[in-house]
């Protein structure tokens, strides 16, 4: 079972980006779970989403302690948000941003571990007109895990968006293109 | 056959009662059940589902225009949580007593004060002796699947009883999981129309709800009381009927490797998966340790339940609500006095747990089932203890 924290700030998208990746999993025929963190949320307010992923019937309703993967969709959190808090020693952090790697692993305080990296804010820009990178961040998900495949996500995103779809996926496809992935 | 799709359970417990060809929906949202309405109303809007939708201005409201709806043959159902359900319950009473088959989908959730919109089961516990058919649902499975089946033995003539399904809020309300959601006809033909043998109807018209005076109340009371415990087979019968048509068996109590167990956990609701995980981390660990879920809480499975448990020495019950000053949780005073009776029967220890949505981990299940262990040999100091406070 493969566990995932999402980071966003409320209105980003990051509960819709964990959504998808259920419905992805589930529709490839895995097993997954997706969930909020409960509660009270606020536009532009440091959020959270949360996603299972199994090839057998998920058996536990625990919140997400300790994370396989971390996905941060804004590229001011890592300075504002502990987004390693809990991970595994060999997870991997998937950021949003156009700084090197250097500079990410020291926001990161330090962090060694599997990181991947793309810029999602100028390609959202580029390809939707709007900075928001859910649905970028997803291309990058799905290169620097492979937990699902890019057919079913792409079809999840017709489901979600319909016609809206298409920009989006030409934005995933080039996160899937553009990562970096340092070991 | 049914298609496996990715929905959040409150969604999909709206498709179903969709499904269930609802005449009438009557609520008012209240957090974390409002999403289930919310697509209801949508799907009334949207012409897709041809009910009534009543928006009211409290809960107590939307029972009392359940109850009305229900009276004149119209398939009826709401939905609401905590402090609503708190609101509705001089109406509940009412709404048993005369026999009216509402359906409710309660999003369980902790009674304030402090305010609290996360999940336990103070809501539902307040209520237990409000006449209404009661099941707890583990998963979004189950929760739809516990719609089809509550609409059905509600309205059967020969219980005519209201039912409450419960889902965890949140934990479950809010969770995407795969969902087998049935064919419509499937549903037709698990389900048959609604036809009360009474009802309320301008051209014949009756009186329901009248005066009882000393001289019959308590005969009213003892028919209502047979009448409801008479429902326990209709209740089964119903899954038999429901194995038969979606191929999903359902009992009043399940069992986890319950096989040569010492000691069992017990629980209802969602956090029955989290102590599956838990037991078969223990049973790894060479514990004989197993799970109870109760699925049935009213009526009462007694004698499920008393063969569920034979042969354990010692049984955790699990509480999700606290019962100030009484001997224990709600679950663990009716299971101990369940088994009083019965010649060799487990002991009991109450743990509370879960509360105003505190989470529920694998470890803290294996610390109860430990303690369970333990309290063979000392006996516990309190008669119940809670789970998980900080210090």
């Amino acid at each position: 079972m493969i566990e995932v924290r999402l980071h966003g700030r409320g209105g980003q998208g990051a509960v819709t980006s964990a959504e998808l990746i259920a419905v992805a999993a589930i529709n490839q025929g895995k097993y997954a779970q997706a969930f909020p963190s409960f509660g009270p949320e606020r536009r532009g307010a440091p959020v959270q989403a949360f996603v299972r992923v199994s090839e057998e019937p998920i058996r536990t309703r625990e919140k997400i302690y300790f994370p396989d993967v971390v996905l941060v969709l804004d590229p001011s959190l890592p300075s504002i948000v502990n987004v390693t808090a809990g991970l595994k020693e060999d997870g991997l952090v998937i950021l949003n941003s156009h700084k090197d790697e250097k500079e990410l692993r020291e926001m990161l305080g330090g962090w060694r571990g599997r990181l991947a990296v793309v810029d999602a804010t100028k390609i959202a820009l580029e390809e939707l007109g709007l900075p928001i990178t859910n649905t970028t961040m997803l291309g990058a998900f799905l290169k620097a895990t492979g937990l699902v495949d890019q057919k079913y996500l792409e079809e999840a995103l017709e489901e979600r968006f319909g016609r809206l779809a298409e920009k989006n996926k030409k934005a995933m496809a080039r996160a899937i293109k553009e990562i970096k992935i340092y070991q | 056959m049914g298609k496996r799709i990715a929905k959040e359970v409150s969604i999909a417990v709206a498709e179903a009662v969709k499904q269930c060809r609802v005449d009438v929906i009557a609520a008012y949202p209240i957090t974390p059940q409002t999403h289930i309405v919310e697509h209801l109303s949508e799907l009334v809007a949207n012409g897709e589902l041809d009910a009534e939708y009543i928006t009211v201005e409290s809960e107590h409201s939307a029972i009392s225009a359940c109850l009305g709806s229900v009276a004149t043959g119209a398939r009826t159902f709401t939905s609401t949580s905590a402090q609503g359900l708190a609101l509705m319950h001089e109406i509940l009473f009412i709404t048993s007593a005369l026999r009216l088959p509402v359906v409710m989908v309660v999003a369980n959730r902790a009674l304030s004060a402090p305010i609290s919109i996360w999940n336990d089961h103070a809501d539902i516990m307040a209520q237990r002796d409000v006449g209404w058919i009661q099941t707890f649902a583990e998963n979004g499975q189950e929760a739809v699947d516990l719609v089809y089946h509550a609409f059905r033995v509600a309205e059967d003539r020969r219980v005519m009883f209201p039912a409450i399904v419960n889902i965890d809020g949140f934990t479950l309300s809010h969770m995407i999981e795969p969902i087998e959601l049935p064919d419509q006809e499937q549903v037709d033909q698990y389900l048959p129309p609604f036809k009360p043998r009474y009802k309320l109807d301008p051209r014949k018209p009756i009186s329901i709800g009248p005066v009882g005076i000393p001289e019959i109340y308590t005969e009213a009371k003892k028919a209502q009381d047979e009448a409801f415990k008479n429902a326990y087979r209709v209740i089964i019968k119903a899954w038999d009927e429901f194995e038969k048509i979606f191929g999903r068996r359902y009992r009043p109590v399940e069992t986890y490797r319950m096989e040569d167990a010492e000691v069992a956990l017990l629980i209802m609701g969602s956090l029955a998966e989290t102590a599956m995980t838990a037991v078969d981390r223990m049973r790894e660990a060479g514990k004989k340790v197993g799970l109870v879920r109760i699925r049935l809480w009213r009526p009462f499975p007694l004698r499920d339940f008393v063969r569920a448990v034979k042969g354990v020495k010692m049984l955790a019950v699990v509480d999700r609500a606290l019962s100030p000053g009484a001997t224990g949780g709600p679950v663990a005073v009716e299971v101990r006095s369940a088994l009083y009776q019965v010649p060799g029967r487990p002991r009991v220890v109450s743990f509370i747990a879960g509360l105003g949505g505190r989470d529920v981990t694998v470890e803290d299940f294996e610390e109860m089932a430990d303690k369970a262990y333990f309290y063979l040999k000392k006996k516990p100091k309190e008669s119940y203890e809670m789970i998980g406070v900080k210090e």
